[in-house]
């Protein structure tokens, strides 16, 4: 008799069968001409870590700390003000969905237009998607809230009052590890905006890639991995303030100051950004309106088009790695399936995975095998399935276990997985809209994805084809999203192990 | 014109009616016992006669109410947030003022809370919670106090003690109580509820513990 097979197994089927699909149209092309040779030279470089070049080393640290922590203190300051009135108010909402769905460094690429390559530049790259990502999950948080003390208040207490006195403390610990998480997630974008200017991490190890310096590249690594994995011990809440304060001086020291132009500011707005064709064109002239349709053709047949195609290619292929890699990896954290020393292993390994932006690791693999997608899947599968295999490992180790359980293989496929399945696919669903901003992204290293474009109409001065660009990316993004929450709530899918 | 006055009111939760046609009044200075078992309708009852007067009444809910992660302090000045400005009670969340301290530290002092009055409350024990829900009600200072079960989790002497503080500061009180003698004892009248209908009303002189026994029949 056949077994009726769940909806879950038969929408993993389903989404196996698109990326499948998918691989027959991607370039997974190495076009470097000797990638092993390069390999074991990196191999040495990683294997033989140089901390010799300490001020780079130092600089580069402070500095993408510094970036970090003013951003994601801005982002957590505005997303906690707009989060009382995020389910309350529509337009809050959308603005919040919109301003999260733009990559970090697409909003740097925007504002190094307005301000140059200068701090500002930075901070509100960071800044202002952070407040739309604060503000959704503060609000979700803040629903959670316990609220039988309410009842309890005298009327007219006030609701600033009751808020802070009533509401807030109940979830203070959950906003403050969500917070710290954030951080981490900060210092990964502040990383990652030196590859378009900033003076943070990704700018050094730029360097120091092209220069071949891969000793320097692997010391950088390692200090920011160890920096990141004792986030909880150099930033403390109380001395949080004692950081936001410090950081523009470290910033100024470093990367000097913003030279506020409003004339750049004005020209980005009144120039740069309006469609060229009506730039300096009467507004009732029909040939500028006829001019105007022929150029959004242009940009959306022309680059607009491939551009999703190859960033909802890319996107499918490493949901997918995502998934198989995170099944692949969460035992090796797990006690069930290894002794201590196998799990040690299991954790660095898994944390210099997820540490490492995507946007790094796609870089070096970039250099071994030239751009395709190649180096692009395998950066976005290990990074997200290095986090949701960490995830789902912790999970697997709290599950009640029963003494006669079978052991090993047998344990994997009959016990563990298919009691974390549910569970795993939430999780990836969520990733879905996390590994597609980034596939947008990884185009500004050479892949054919909506970012390439971008990044190309940015560098031929042509702000407006890449505003308009931009924009259709984040609409792509909020598309996915919707997508993805649909699928979660018709397959009922939680990622918190007691929900139902 | 009584305080309370509740007439023919019928309660649902999901379709389920929980109080059939109750009607009651209670007049100012009058110190009443809601008696029943557990789930005949008494939590359900107090907090409607609750929201008849939310300004004027003082609320021990059942399960106390508390924010866990704030001290006892927060706990009990949260009973009259009212009183003051909000950047006042903002101020007084981080730092907490001398001056409500003061205020608040001999009604610690009757609940034998003192030495917790720093402690969040989710650390304490059942009893010192319910006893810091107490204060809280106490604080506030409202003309009535309704009170769910408000000494279930504290031994019989402490519960002397705590009913006592209670019957000193407020004339008037609701109490739902389990306690059949606590009941007798404290208040002048007994009103009894059974599958959410008052069953009897009567003054506690003319009622003895035996003529309360048939209410609990049944009870594990």
């Amino acid at each position: 008799m056949l077994v009726r097979r769940s909806a879950t197994v038969n929408a993993s089927f389903g989404f196996v069968g698109i990326a499948l699909f998918c691989l027959i149209f991607a370039d997974l092309e190495v076009t470097t001409l000797d990638p092993w040779t390069e390999l074991g030279r990196m191999a040495w470089g990683f294997a033989t870590p140089d901390f010799l070049a300490v001020d780079q080393l130092a600089d580069a640290l402070l500095q993408t700390v510094a970036f970090a922590v003013l951003g994601v203190a801005a982002g957590s300051v505005f997303g906690f003000v707009l989060a009382p009135v995020f389910q309350h108010f529509g337009p809050v909402r959308w603005v919040c969905a919109f301003i999260r769905a733009i990559h970090e460094l697409f909003w740097a690429l925007i504002f190094i237009q307005m301000f140059g390559p200068s701090p500002l530049a930075g901070i509100l790259a960071i800044a202002i998607p952070y407040t739309g990502i604060c503000a959704k999950v503060y609000a979700e948080i803040l629903e959670e809230a316990d609220l039988r003390a309410l009842k309890t208040l005298p009327p007219g207490a006030g609701r600033i009052s009751t808020f802070f006195y009533a509401k807030l403390p109940d979830v203070w610990v959950h906003l403050k590890d969500y917070t710290f998480y954030r951080l981490e997630c900060g210092l990964r974008s502040s990383a990652v905006l030196g590859f378009v200017g900033l003076p943070t991490l990704g700018f050094y190890l730029e360097s120091f890639f092209k220069q071949g310096h891969y000793s320097e590249v692997s010391a950088l690594l390692i200090l920011f991995f160890v920096l990141i994995a004792t986030i909880r011990l150099w930033m403390r809440p109380r001395i949080a303030w004692v950081y936001v304060a410090a950081s523009p001086f470290a910033i100024a020291a470093g990367a000097g100051t913003t030279t506020f132009e409003w004339v750049n500011v004005q020209r980005f707005f009144t120039e740069d950004i309006v469609p060229a064709p009506l730039r300096n064109a009467e507004i009732l002239d029909p040939g500028a309106w006829l001019n105007f349709g022929d150029w959004t053709w242009a940009l959306l047949s022309h680059q607009a088009l491939p551009g999703i195609v190859a960033t909802i290619l890319l996107t499918q292929i490493a949901l997918v790695g995502t998934g198989i890699l995170a099944l692949a990896f969460f035992p090796m954290i797990s006690d069930r399936f290894f002794g201590r020393a196998g799990r040690t292993v299991g954790h660095v390994f898994l944390v210099i995975a997820r540490s490492t932006p995507e946007y790094v690791l796609a870089y070096i693999f970039l250099q071994l095998w030239g751009p395709s997608m190649l180096p692009a899947i395998v950066a976005l599968s290990l990074h997200n399935g290095a986090i949701i295999g960490h995830l789902i490992g912790r999970h697997v180790n709290e599950l009640e276990r029963r003494p006669d359980a079978p052991k090993g293989v047998n344990l994997y496929a009959y016990e563990v997985v298919p009691r974390v399945y549910g569970q795993f696919l939430a999780f990836l669903f969520y990733r879905w809209e996390v590994i597609m901003r980034e596939t947008a992204i990884l185009g500004i290293l050479g892949i054919h994805t909506l970012g390439f474009h971008i990044d190309s109409a940015i560098a031929d001065i042509r702000i407006d084809r890449a505003m308009l660009l931009i924009v259709i990316t984040a609409l792509l993004n909020i598309a996915i999203d919707i997508c993805s929450r649909n699928l979660r709530r018709r397959l009922r899918l939680r990622s918190t192990p007691d929900a139902a | 014109m009584a305080l309370f006055d509740l007439r023919d009111e019928t309660v649902r939760y999901d379709g389920k009616a929980v109080l059939k046609g109750v009607s009651l009044k209670i007049e100012r200075g009058e110190k009443v016992a809601l008696v029943g078992r557990s789930g005949a309708g008494k939590s359900t009852l107090l907090t409607l006669l609750h929201s008849q007067h939310p300004e004027k009444a003082a609320l021990v809910p059942h399960d106390g109410g508390l924010v866990k992660t704030l001290s006892v302090f927060h706990n009990i000045y949260m009973g009259r947030l009212e009183a003051n400005p909000t950047w006042y009670n903002l101020v007084n969340l981080a730092w907490p003022m001398r001056r409500e301290i003061e205020a608040i530290q001999p009604i610690v002092a009757d609940l034998g809370l003192a030495d917790k009055l720093m402690q969040p409350a989710g650390e304490l024990s059942g009893g010192q919670q319910q006893r810091t829900a107490v204060a809280r009600a106490l604080y506030h200072d409202g003309e009535v106090l309704l009170g769910d079960e408000p000494v279930s989790a504290v031994d019989e002497h402490q519960a002397r003690a705590v009913l006592d503080t209670i019957a000193a500061a407020h004339d008037t009180m609701v109490l739902a109580m389990h306690d059949v003698d606590l009941a007798l004892a404290y208040c002048g009248r007994i009103v009894g509820i059974q599958d959410g209908r008052i069953v009897f009303d009567e003054p506690a002189a003319d009622l003895t513990r035996q003529d309360l026994a048939p209410l609990y029949i049944g009870e594990a």
